[in-house]
């Protein structure tokens, strides 16, 4: 662990040593690393991508080296292998401060222009010129301050992309995002609990009824909402290629703004974000005297919304029904940095209609990793393509996650590969039964 | 620049399975075992086909180059390190099962195949695929087959020499010859699939493997019992097999392990407990099983164990995760982790426990050790940093120590993890002068430019 007088490992790569030492080469992250079950080559499996870190500190390998952060970038930073290492290393950290200290080194136009590299696919082409709009995040960080007030959604690109190649499906950007839909707060008579809705830029931009039915399910069980109009993208999307400065900036900024509310927890309808909180802004923020603490202090009063709804609130059981077959995907950082898995079944399981049908490996990778769909779209698809084999093995009609960058996955891939399920945020049926409680009555 | 090597590579198999950058061969420096030099090789090649596999091999005899036949890279004595650079040969894309025949209770497959996907495929027909090293959903079945391992079902279902029939194999001067089959019985000419089973990619590269199922057991009943003395556990050991009852799975843990899992995974162990055994019988009937549990519970007793018995599938899982941990607790505590498995007759295991406790203790080293109490095959497991000159000299020591104490009680170097490059030196302890000569004569009959895997399991001449 960092402590304020050390570096982090995102400031100073040779504290990742501490992480490498602890990688025995046992190889168990071969049986549940996504890239190496489509790679098939030892390069694209964690132990690989630590022996080559460890060549990076010992001077054998050199971190700008294209080979080096070409697979640096071949990796989804999905958390699975972390989950099922006998020593718990946090490959994570490594990944995340390897590229850092590539951004630290040769700065974030090179860095841009690197994963552009990455696209090699002439096809990949138009993909990749959209995405060039992922990487507007980077574009913010000469402008410090004004990026922690009004950061643009590294995701907003997608705006006006919806068929940009004959096959692949995007949500519709929404026309009002779901911030400017509601007002800061939500109050409820006898509010049992007051708790701040990090609404995420993806449930904002591109699921706002899916951030609307969380909305709608914690008042519909007495708790007052707010939903912090400053609030601002967790900084994952900027974390995972390497802009910590930014980052921090955006953890900053959120602390700042949820503290301020005074709401007494934070809750979260998307794995990356709730992981950012939980984890991500301690790690940054770790050698901050100030922020560190507070990062510390609201990890532990951040809940998924199905957390907060079986273990806090011990949420009202739905008596409308929802006629449907579903089956529910594991959101990888929501399963492997938040460990919530048990909760969505929770809830599933207590609507009148809903037939539950557990899908084979229902938390293997999807192949979403935030960007890599879009730079390794091939690999991604490959990924994708075994999630849906085994979505259409169950015969559900709705395949259901907790986090909207897997639904965006799933939506492309299951329109690719799948009998035409619906995809749906777990939220979303359990405010649909909530509904249909009022509609029978 | 483009290694020598490579275009001729490419000609065989293609562009696309030849691999040569800095990064990839970093790759293929390491395999799972500790404390061992990193050597990358010159280029790694992925045949799909034995033809292929043949033509790799005409070609590595005319460049005069090694071959390092390789799977998934998780043995535990250095198999696959390319010690002499040279051609690393992966079989990671021949992974097809080629056939499931449910009348004959045989499987072939190609090497590549992981164990655990070849079993995921032959449940739907009610069999299994015994042999079940830690690494199940890791290793390859060529791998395997080549390390000839066992894992936690040893005792009772035999390891992987008892379930491969028959193979297709390539040899060191490019021919490929095929033996064994589908028959149960077969006597024809040499067993060669013994000869090739377990030696370690030195002799030939399998490129296709027939191996024995059998119908999956319908019932199991999982106990553990705590033990206050050593004594204690290892009567329990030995009276559990006088009762005629043969578990699945008769584990066992030393106090270090116990308490370093407890503090690991608060399972709720007893760390005043000397010993803890993991037992799991099974069978094709519930009351089968049940009189066997009953026959254990009574020996158990009678040796003053504490017994718990799983009643659900959930309580199982709870009884197999302190065994399951046992690894992973030990390793967390420092940065290399060099994983014995030196193997006794059954009736010494707990004058080996008792060995390896001291050997620990004497030479000032974090030692725990658990193991397959059934089978004799026991993991002294030592701890260290590898940053520690002195401690790491300490633990070759203890190694050592280890395998003399092995040998003393009869047993041997290596239970299932092999030779390779780590127990090399310590051959002639256990097979002699005449039987180093004997290993070399069978390795120059069929590779006498060492060829194969040069720098594992058979001592080079000269280098002895
Ligand atoms: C955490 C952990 C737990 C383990 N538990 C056990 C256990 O319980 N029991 C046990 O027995 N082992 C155990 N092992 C050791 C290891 O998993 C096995 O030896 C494994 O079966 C090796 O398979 P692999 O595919 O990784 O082979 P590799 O490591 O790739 O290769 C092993 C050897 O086989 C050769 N080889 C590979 N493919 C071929 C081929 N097609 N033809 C000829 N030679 C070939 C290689 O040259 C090498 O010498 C464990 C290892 C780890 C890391
Ligand atoms: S599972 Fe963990 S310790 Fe094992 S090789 Fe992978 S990263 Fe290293
Ligand atoms: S984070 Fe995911 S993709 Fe990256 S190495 Fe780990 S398992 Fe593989």
């Amino acid at each position: 662990m960092s402590t304020p007088e050390s570096p982090t490992a995102y400031d100073e790569l040779s504290q990742i040593r501490q992480e490498t030492d602890r990688c025995m080469k046992c190889g168990n992250c071969m049986a549940v690393c996504p890239v190496y079950a489509t790679e098939k080559v030892e390069a694209g499996v964690t132990r690989a991508k630590i022996a080559v870190a460890e060549a990076v500190l010992s001077g054998d390998l050199a971190l700008d080296d294209p080979k080096v952060y070409r697979m640096l970038f071949d990796c989804l930073v999905c958390k699975s292998c972390a989950a099922n290492c006998p020593t718990r290393v946090n490959f994570g950290r490594i990944m995340l401060a390897l590229r850092a200290a590539l951004v630290r080194k040769n700065g974030l136009p090179w860095l841009k222009k690197a994963i552009f590299s990455t696209l090699r696919h002439p096809r990949l082409f138009d993909v990749g010129m959209k995405a060039g709009a992922v990487f507007n995040g980077l574009a913010f960080r000469g402008v410090k301050a004004k990026a922690a007030i009004a950061p643009r959604s590294p995701f907003a690109w997608a705006g006006g992309t919806i068929g940009f190649d004959g096959e692949r499906l995007f949500p519709e950007l929404a026309v009002k995002p779901l911030r400017d839909r509601v007002p800061e707060v939500i109050s409820v008579p006898d509010a049992k609990f007051k708790v701040a809705f990090f609404t995420g830029d993806s449930l904002n931009y591109f699921y706002p009824d899916a951030g609307a039915d969380v909305i709608e399910v914690l008042t519909a069980n007495g708790v007052e909402v707010h939903i912090p109009k400053g609030q601002s993208c967790c900084g994952i999307p900027v974390l995972v290629h390497g802009d910590v400065e930014t980052a921090r900036a955006l953890a900053r900024n959120n602390l700042d703004v949820f503290e301020k509310c005074g709401a007494e927890y934070i809750i979260t309808g998307c794995g990356s974000c709730g992981g950012a909180w939980q984890h991500d802004f301690k790690e940054v923020l770790a050698d901050d005297p100030v922020y560190g603490p507070k990062a510390a202090y609201w990890a532990e009063r951040t809940y998924d919304i199905s957390t907060f709804l079986t273990e806090v609130v011990h949420f009202r059981k739905p008596t409308g029904r929802v006629e449907a077959s579903v089956t529910y995907h594991d959101s990888c950082h929501l399963k492997k940095s938040m460990g919530v898995f048990r909760e969505p079944r929770e809830i599933l399981g207590s609507i009148p209609g809903i037939t539950f049908k557990e899908m084979a490996k229902p938390d293997a990778c999807c192949g979403s990793g935030g960007s890599y769909v879009l730079t390794h779209y091939e690999t991604a698809s490959s990924i994708g393509k075994r999630k849906v084999e085994d979505i259409n093995r169950t015969g559900a009609e709705i395949v259901s996650t907790g986090c909207p960058a897997c639904m965006m996955q799933l939506l492309d891939n299951v329109n690719r590969f799948g009998t035409g399920q619906q995809t749906r945020h777990y939220i979303s049926l359990l405010a649909e039964a909530y509904r249909n409680e009022k509609a029978a009555s | 620049m483009l290694p020598p090597l490579v275009p001729g590579l490419e000609e065989i198999v293609g562009k696309e399975n030849v691999l040569w950058n800095a990064v990839d061969l970093t790759a293929y420096s390491y395999d799972a075992t500790a404390d061992q030099p990193r050597q990358t090789p010159d280029v790694v090649v992925f045949p799909t086909t034995a033809e292929a596999v043949q033509k790799i091999v005409h070609f590595a005899r005319e460049q005069k180059t090694p071959l390092y036949p390789r799977g998934s890279g998780t043995n535990l004595s250095g198999g696959t390190i390319p010690l002499r650079k040279g051609i690393v040969i992966s079989f990671q894309k021949m992974n097809k099962i080629l056939e499931i025949d449910a009348e004959n209770l045989t499987a072939t497959v190609q090497p590549g195949v992981v164990i655990a996907d070849l079993n995921a495929a032959v449940a739907p027909f009610g069999l299994i695929y015994p042999p079940d090293p830690g690494t199940v959903s890791t290793a390859t079945m060529g791998g395997s087959a080549a390390e000839n391992s066992g894992g936690l079902r040893g005792l009772k279902y035999g390891v992987t020499k008892h379930y491969v029939m028959g193979m297709e194999v390539v040899l060191a001067n490019g021919s490929a010859v095929r033996f064994g089959g589908k028959t149960v019985k077969n006597v024809t000419a040499y067993d060669f699939s013994s000869l090739f089973v377990g030696s370690e990619g030195t002799l030939g590269m399998m490129t296709e493997l027939t191996v024995k199922l059998i119908p999956a057991p319908k019932a199991h009943r999982t106990m553990t019992a705590v033990f206050k003395t050593l004594e204690d556990a290892g009567n329990t050991v030995a009276g559990i097999i006088k009762a005629k009852v043969i578990p699945a799975t008769l584990e066992i843990m030393d106090q270090m392990t116990i308490r370093t899992v407890e503090n690991f995974s608060k399972a709720g162990l007893p760390t005043d407990a000397r010993a803890l055994l993991l037992i799991e019988v099974d069978g094709m009937s519930e009351d089968l099983v049940a009189r066997e549990a009953e026959a254990v519970a009574g020996v158990v007793n009678a040796n003053h164990g504490e017994l718990k018995t799983a009643a659900t599938d959930a309580e199982r899982n709870q009884l197999w995760a302190a065994r399951r941990s046992a690894l992973p607790a030990l390793a967390s505590l420092n940065n290399t982790v060099v994983l014995e498995d030196a193997t006794v007759p059954r009736s010494r295991i707990t004058d080996m426990l008792v060995a390896c406790e001291a050997i620990g203790k004497k030479h000032g080293l974090t030692l725990g050790t658990f193991g397959h109490a059934g089978d004799g095959n026991l993991h002294p497991t030592i701890l260290c940093d590898k940053n520690n000159a002195d401690e790491m000299a300490r633990m070759h020591r203890a190694v050592e120590e280890i395998f003399d104490a092995a040998l003393g009680f009869g047993g041997t170097l290596s239970g299932e993890h092999g030779i390779g490059i780590a127990k090399m030196k310590f051959l002639g302890n256990e097979l002699g002068q005449s039987g180093l000569e004997l290993l070399r004569s069978v390795k120059e009959a069929l590779d006498p430019d060492y060829l194969l895997n040069p720098g594992k399991m058979v001592p080079t001449k000269g280098n002895a």
